[in-house]
């Protein structure tokens, strides 16, 4: 959707989830190649949820900026 | 419920790393870009306050629902799912669904085709001036303080979770909210808005799926909890045929005439809060949607509001307990369970994004509060009683000056509850007085042609007045609750409901006789504005796919079938 001229709500929606994602994707990276000692995991470290969940948020997010992008008018 | 959450306590609940910091960082800037970039947008009245009225059904219907979406409403329902079970569903449910279709079915009508800017001013165009004038004076009034008490609110909430200076908090979420809402007016308050709701789907939704996930599924939840409290906090409607078979006290009666036809048609139809973000939708069919669309959204919320605090029941090692007894002893709280659950399952970039979804979601509902200020303010106070003779230019301005004097007003409003956190307790509960009488007066103006002028204004009066004399009753002799709420084990959430049903049929009663009393206004002063007299243009040249009326029988059902399951 398109306000007018305007940018679309859904783009800056789109780069806050597509920045988020990426940021989450990259400390859960970190996380699965630098363990946090067993005392300092949280439950179900063994998920690595970090990992996926930041994909899946980068994966919408760049979705959306596409979709979305003011270059595609 | 915000008093409790904002009980003082030691040490802060979770620790943040640098990457969190990197993400709470980047939310404030995006927000701040937001405000900037639509500056240019809000240079018309139609613009700042109406944010053009050009906002898709979707747009609008995020907007409505996140706008009660507050961090407050999160934390404290969990802490309400932990307390009294899946019975806190009910105030995601039968107290917002029906009342949520209802408004686009039936009020949005009038709403829109009176093209008014604000509810004040619908009771303006259908009862007069000293109507609108005690609606208006009330909702700001009320309105601007309640700002103040959230941002406390908040403020207290994130010392207590992460351990932050109370005046920074108040100060750098105030000063980020003045700048976008006076930049950019509504329209710029709606997109954060709109960005919050999915910054706290995407910051909420992994304690569900991870909770479940540790508990092995609903089943065994429910097996969990039964164990640990009892199997009445797994069922919504089975212990509701007496006061004392359920965990809040309360009867079936309540739930369904107190909360379902009273307190929710009231606030979801008549509090400008939420209803100005459905008067910024572009045409009528998609002001009837938008609020469909957010009853569909808001039976899903309390997968990461209520679904939360019941696993926090099942699961957590230790023992939460009430506000008072968690500060005497160092424990944890009923509130606190959000955030435990966060830091339990979400490490280094994830409790970043959960923290932000609680920043936003306290940032917007303040928004949502300025602007709704602003409007009532600009239009329904300064424009009538101050400078009828303004241009809109001058009316932008002074809604520009209002926000920024709304927020000081706001802040200092949250050094008065600093304090005395006493005067947070008054302040909500003088907000909830005027919920109910207004939705009597506002649906009969709607529905019935024969309510009058002098009928509205006294139906608003006594109804207001008897809700705040209940309440002082109960307050000065809490041996009055068996008369307010029909039973001594009632608890607050039952009073309220109770309460609302009293003076909503206080509100009904004055208003009838008092119309039927006096000369009935002329039929032709009606058009547009009552059933019976408005010529409301039918939705064609659309599939039936693509009409409300379609949709809204579908949430119905699917809310139907969701009590029935979780009966």
């Amino acid at each position: 959707m398109t306000q007018g001229r305007l940018i679309s709500i859904w783009f800056f929606i789109g780069m806050s989830l597509l920045v988020n994602g990426l940021i989450i994707l990259a400390a859960g990276l970190y996380e699965y190649s630098h363990p946090p000692a067993l005392d300092a995991q949280v439950v179900l470290f063994q998920l690595h949820a970090g990992v996926w969940w930041g994909g899946l948020l980068a994966l919408v997010g760049g979705l959306y900026c596409w979709k979305y992008a003011p270059s595609r008018g | 419920m915000t008093l409790a959450l904002v009980a003082s306590s030691s040490s802060s609940l979770v620790h943040l790393h640098p990457v969190d910091m990197v993400i709470i960082v980047f939310y404030f800037a995006l927000v701040l870009a937001i405000g900037f970039y639509l500056k240019g947008k809000a240079n018309t009245g139609e613009d700042f306050f109406m944010a053009g009225r050009e906002m898709t059904a979707w747009v609008a219907g995020l907007s409505f629902l996140s706008a009660n979406l507050g961090a407050l409403e999160l934390m404290g329902w969990a802490g309400s799912a932990y307390q009294y079970g899946i019975l806190a569903t009910h105030w995601y449910w039968i107290g917002a669904i029906p009342a949520m279709l209802f408004l686009a079915l039936v009020m949005m009508p009038f709403y829109y085709i009176s093209k008014t800017h604000s509810v004040p001013g619908y009771l303006k165009l259908r009862f007069g001036e000293p109507c609108r004038i005690v609606s208006a004076v009330s909702f700001a009034f009320m309105t601007v303080l309640m700002s103040g008490v959230n941002m406390f609110a908040m403020a207290k909430v994130m010392q207590i979770v992460l351990g932050w200076d109370l005046n920074f908090s108040i100060w750098v979420s105030s000063l980020t909210v003045a700048i976008y809402v006076t930049l950019g007016g509504l329209r710029s308050a709606i997109f954060n808005e709109v960005l919050q709701f999915f910054l706290i789907w995407a910051g909420a939704l992994l304690i569900p799926i991870l909770g479940l996930y540790e508990a092995g599924g609903w089943g065994n939840l429910k097996i969990l909890i039964a164990q640990r409290a009892s199997e009445q906090y797994v069922h919504m409607w089975a212990g509701l045929g007496s006061f004392s078979t359920n965990p809040m006290g309360i009867h079936w009666t309540g739930i369904v005439f107190g909360l379902g036809a009273v307190i929710s048609m009231g606030y979801w139809t008549t509090d400008f809060l939420v209803v100005q973000r459905i008067l910024a939708a572009k045409d009528m069919r998609s002001a009837e949607m938008a609020p469909i669309i957010g009853a569909g959204f808001k039976m899903l919320v309390p997968i990461i509001v209520i679904l939360p605090g019941l696993l926090g029941l099942g699961l957590l090692p230790m023992k939460l307990l009430p506000e008072s007894q968690a500060v005497a002893t160092h424990g944890y709280s009923y509130n606190d369970v959000l955030p435990l659950m966060l830091a339990r399952y979400c490490g280094p970039g994830l409790l970043g994004l959960g923290i932000t979804a609680l920043i936003a979601g306290f940032m917007s509902g303040m928004a949502g509060n300025v602007s709704a200020f602003t409007t009532v303010w600009t239009y329904d106070i300064y424009r009538p009683l101050i400078n009828s003779k303004g241009s809109d230019h001058h009316y932008v301005n002074m809604g520009r000056w209002t926000t920024v004097i709304g927020v000081l007003i706001s802040v200092g409003t949250a050094y008065l509850v600093m304090r005395s956190a006493s005067i947070m307790d008054y302040v909500q509960a003088l907000f909830s007085f005027f919920i109910a009488p207004l939705f009597g007066t506002v649906v009969l103006g709607m529905l019935w042609k024969r309510a009058t002028g002098p009928g509205g204004f006294w139906g608003l009066l006594c109804g207001t007045v008897s809700s705040i004399s209940m309440w002082a009753w109960v307050k000065v002799d809490p041996t009055a609750l068996r008369y307010v709420a029909l039973s001594p084990d009632a608890k607050a959430l039952a009073q309220d409901m109770y309460q609302a049903l009293w003076s909503f049929l206080v509100c009904v009663t004055v208003t009838v006789v008092v119309s039927l009393a006096t000369k009935p206004i002329p039929e032709s002063a009606l058009k547009g504005l009552v059933y019976g007299e408005t010529d409301i243009p039918p939705i064609e040249n659309v599939p039936m796919y693509q009409k409300p009326l379609f949709w809204a029988v579908i949430v119905a059902a699917i809310f139907v079938i969701l009590n029935i399951i979780f009966w």
